[in-house]
């Protein structure tokens, strides 16, 4: 059991916790993820660790509200436990001095990308990042990115804040501007990270996206995971979740995570017939 | 002397039309009365052939004799002496190859039924264990503590060994839940959880402390462990890898790996979906892809989550299918269709990515190969296209790299499993040992077994050393 020390509500539908688990606090690095079970009867679902404290002993972990498992997480409170929380899992991003890295982050992954951002600057990058939101309720963190990046850029879908459009039209500019641009990382939901690649693409930019694939264990033991990247099957649990962008089949990668849509809906709307008008 | 009664008591078993629609337990265990009168048919011969056949040693005998006697205190004294998982050994091990196939009355074919007896005493204990005193003596603590990897049956003896020893014993898990195969893979019908369980928590009643959601290797490596107090450290971590085929279409949609299928249905119980919330595809037809246990669990899984048709495709015959015959007698009787000398060419998919059907090639048996099976032979242009939606690749699995990548000094084969010595468990790595499906490779539950006891035992002298 792991107890939730702090909870935060982000945005509505974006929530923050911070769980005590020191040992997991004391490995993590950035780009790995956990993967966690509310209780006997959950699925386990992984996250992306999006902070740590080594000290306090604590795992901050950022999560949006899609299904079954992530609502019922959002009801819970600081005070509450997790039953399991397993970690740190996959391989840590490369971090490395590259020169100019672009950190670009589609909705939740604001949060995942922190951890990425920050080492690239500690590395002695120069760090340009990217926020991208739907509408200016779902702004977060602005502040927080700002702080670990020498350039930040917004943009909101709807253009309700900032500026108006996708993240890849500033990406785009970047890539066609003065400076060098050496890595690009993407993170965020899967069509966003498939057009970052086709962004970058032309302009020959290595591009990491970290893959979202369907996981149970987490730890190579089911092949749930697998992506194709460059023509090879890969667990993406254990050889990333940080991939190239440019070699992902990305069609099959979104393939695989409908397998379960039916019985996700079923899930989904028994929970909301039973617990959900509380939510 | 009396007349040899060659008279095997038949095990009750649930109605194969009834059984193939629940999850619940098909063999249903003897009466009391059944489980005498197959003791009293042992002739407890001088010879003890049947106890070499076993390899953890069981008195075999004389746990024999107590049923007889109806002494069953003293049964399960002398069955748990040696034997620390008896209610898993008694369902899952192939006794007729090992201590029924030495029995004296083996050549008479009517060996005693060992592995029942096995069931009878470990389930009689659970039943009745408020009467009994803890059956084992407290040690003498000896200060050293030792960590062990995994909790699949090489750990859990391993741990219960060493704890009996006096010796302090962490088992770390990476799953949330300890038992390893025996839990995620090998399913209620044949082995319920609740009895793997109770032995898990039979083994943390001596003291072993369990540390789930641990993962070993990516939490803390084999070297922080050695640093950090452990005196020795036994891996037993299994063979958790799942192979593929590496042919076309292996990505759909609906094909699965056995580890996965099996897991989603054993270890998070997609088999009561949605009230326990992770999900299994079932499919009207299900192909099965390999001829072995697990190939067979997963078959009688699908069967019993509904799907019509059920195959088990195999590239050589019945006879070298490498599962247990009782299983593959209760597979056919249940009604799983066997498709022989057949192998997989490629999975063809419909435009949403779902597999919807399997090209396959005919097979004949051509000279024997290096695991002595005769070596199928794909027949030109015998190509034909079996109907799926659900495919489950059963071809067996190697030790995950983790350990190894994480671990200086580990000596690893081809194979991917780590090279320990066959009587000790040493690996060449100071201080660590090493036994079950990652030394061996995937194999059986006692064997794992039998590697976690003779390394425990050299575990403990090394540390008394
Ligand atoms: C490595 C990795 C890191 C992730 N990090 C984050 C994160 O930091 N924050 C965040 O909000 N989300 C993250 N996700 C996605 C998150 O795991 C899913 O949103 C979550 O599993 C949905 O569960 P649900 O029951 O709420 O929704 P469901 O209704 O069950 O599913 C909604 C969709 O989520 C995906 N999904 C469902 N089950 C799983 C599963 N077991 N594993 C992976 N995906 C699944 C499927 O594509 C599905 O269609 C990450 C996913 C991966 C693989
Ligand atoms: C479906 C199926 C059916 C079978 N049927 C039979 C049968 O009828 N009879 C029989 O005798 N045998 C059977 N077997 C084989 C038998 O189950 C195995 O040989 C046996 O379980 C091996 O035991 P083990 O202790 O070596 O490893 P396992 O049982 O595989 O346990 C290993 C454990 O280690 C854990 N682990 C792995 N990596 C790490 C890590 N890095 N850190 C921490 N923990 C880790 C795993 O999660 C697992 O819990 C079957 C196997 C399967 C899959
Ligand atoms: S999630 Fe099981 S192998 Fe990756």
């Amino acid at each position: 059991m792991y107890e939730i020390l702090l909870k935060q509500d982000l945005v509505p539908n974006i929530h923050l916790f911070k769980v005590g688990v020191p040992d997991v606090a004391k490995k993590a690095q950035a780009g790995q993820f956990v993967v966690i079970r509310i209780d006997e009867k959950g699925e386990r679902i992984p996250l992306t660790i999006a902070d740590w404290d080594r000290e306090e002993g604590s795992i901050t972990i950022v999560f949006m509200e899609v299904g079954t498992t992530t609502h019922r997480l959002a009801l819970l409170k600081a005070g509450d436990f997790i039953t399991d929380f397993i970690g740190p899992l996959g391989l840590p991003t490369h971090i490395d001095k590259f020169g100019t890295v672009v950190c670009v982050a589609g909705g939740f992954a604001v949060a995942t990308i922190m951890p990425i951002a920050r080492a690239m600057r500690e590395k002695g990058n120069k760090v340009i990042s990217i926020m991208g939101a739907r509408n200016k309720a779902l702004i977060f963190w602005e502040d927080e990115l700002r702080s670990v990046s020498d350039q930040l850029i917004v943009t909101t879908d709807d253009g309700s804040y900032a500026r108006k459009g996708l993240v890849t039209e500033p990406l785009k500019e970047l890539l066609e501007g003065s400076d060098t641009i050496d890595r690009v990382i993407a993170i965020g939901p899967s069509i966003m990270m498939k057009f970052c690649a086709k962004t970058t693409l032309p302009f020959g930019v290595k591009t990491i996206v970290s893959l979202n694939p369907i996981m149970v264990d987490g730890t190579g033991m089911c092949g749930c995971c697998r992506v194709s990247v460059g023509g090879e099957t890969k667990f993406a649990c254990v050889d990333g979740a940080d991939f190239d962008g440019h070699q992902v089949d990305w069609d099959l990668l979104f393939a695989r995570q409908r397998i379960y849509l039916d019985e996700e809906k079923c899930s989904f709307e028994k929970w909301q017939s039973q617990f959900g008008g509380s939510s | 002397m009396a007349k040899l009664n060659l008279n095997r008591e038949p095990m009750p078993r649930q109605d194969p039309k009834l059984r193939g629609k629940n999850f619940n337990e098909v063999a249903l265990g003897y009466s009391t009365q059944q489980a005498e009168a197959e003791a009293s048919r042992c002739i407890q011969c001088p010879k003890r052939n049947c106890v070499e056949g076993c390899p953890v040693d069981v008195d075999i005998p004389d746990f024999i004799k107590a049923i007889r006697d109806g002494d069953m205190p003293e049964a399960v004294r002398i069955l748990k002496g040696k034997n620390s998982l008896p209610g898993i050994c008694g369902r899952v091990c192939p006794q007729e190859i090992q201590c029924e196939s030495t029995c004296s009355l083996a050549k008479r074919e009517a060996p005693i039924a060992i592995g029942r007896l096995e069931r009878y005493v470990a389930d009689w204990e659970r039943a009745n264990k408020k009467s009994l005193n803890s059956p084992i003596a407290k040690p003498t603590p000896t200060g050293k503590r030792v960590a062990v990897v995994g909790s699949g049956p090489a750990s859990l003896t391993a741990a219960a060994d060493l704890v009996k020893l006096g010796h302090s014993v962490t088992l770390f898990e990476a799953l949330h839940t300890a038992g390893g195969v025996l839990m995620y893979g090998i399913p209620e019908f044949r082995l319920p959880k609740e009895i793997v369980q109770a032995e898990v928590d039979f083994v943390t009643s001596l003291g072993v402390e369990l540390k789930l959601d641990s993962v070993v290797g990516k939490l803390v490596t084999i070297d922080e462990l050695l640093n950090n107090g452990y005196g020795a450290v036994f891996l037993g971590t299994g063979a958790g890898l799942p192979m593929f085929m590496d042919i076309p279409g292996e990505n759909l949609n609906g094909i699965y790996s056995a580890n996965e299928f099996l897991t989603r249905v054993n270890l998070m119980k997609a088999y009561r979906f949605p009230e326990y919330d992770t999900p299994v595809k079932v499919g009207k037809k299900v192909a099965v892809i390999g001829g072995g246990n697990v190939a067979m669990d997963s078959a009688r899984c699908a069967l019993r989550l509904g799907a019509e048709e059920v195959y088990i495709v195999y590239r050589r015959s019945e006879a070298e299918m490498p599962a247990r015959r009782e299983e593959v007698e209760n597979a056919m009787e249940e009604g799983i269709q066997f498709k022989l000398l057949t192998n997989p060419k490629q999975f063809l998919g419909d435009e949403q990515n779902w597999v919807v059907g399997m090209e396959c090639y005919q097979t004949e048996l051509g000279k024997p190969d290096a695991s002595g099976r005769r070596r199928p032979v794909v027949k030109e242009g015998s190509e034909f296209v079996i109907d799926v939606d659900v495919v489950i690749v059963a071809l067996g699995t190697t030790p995950n790299p983790l350990i190894a990548s994480t671990t200086q000094g580990l000596e690893t084969t081809r194979r991917g499993t780590v090279v320990a010595d066959e009587a000790t468990g040493k690996t060449v790595k100071d201080k660590v040992w090493a036994g079950g499906d990652i030394v061996t490779g995937a194999a059986t539950v006692i064997s794992a077994m039998g590697a976690g006891k003779r390394a425990a035992a050299d575990i403990d002298k090394y540390l008394r050393g």
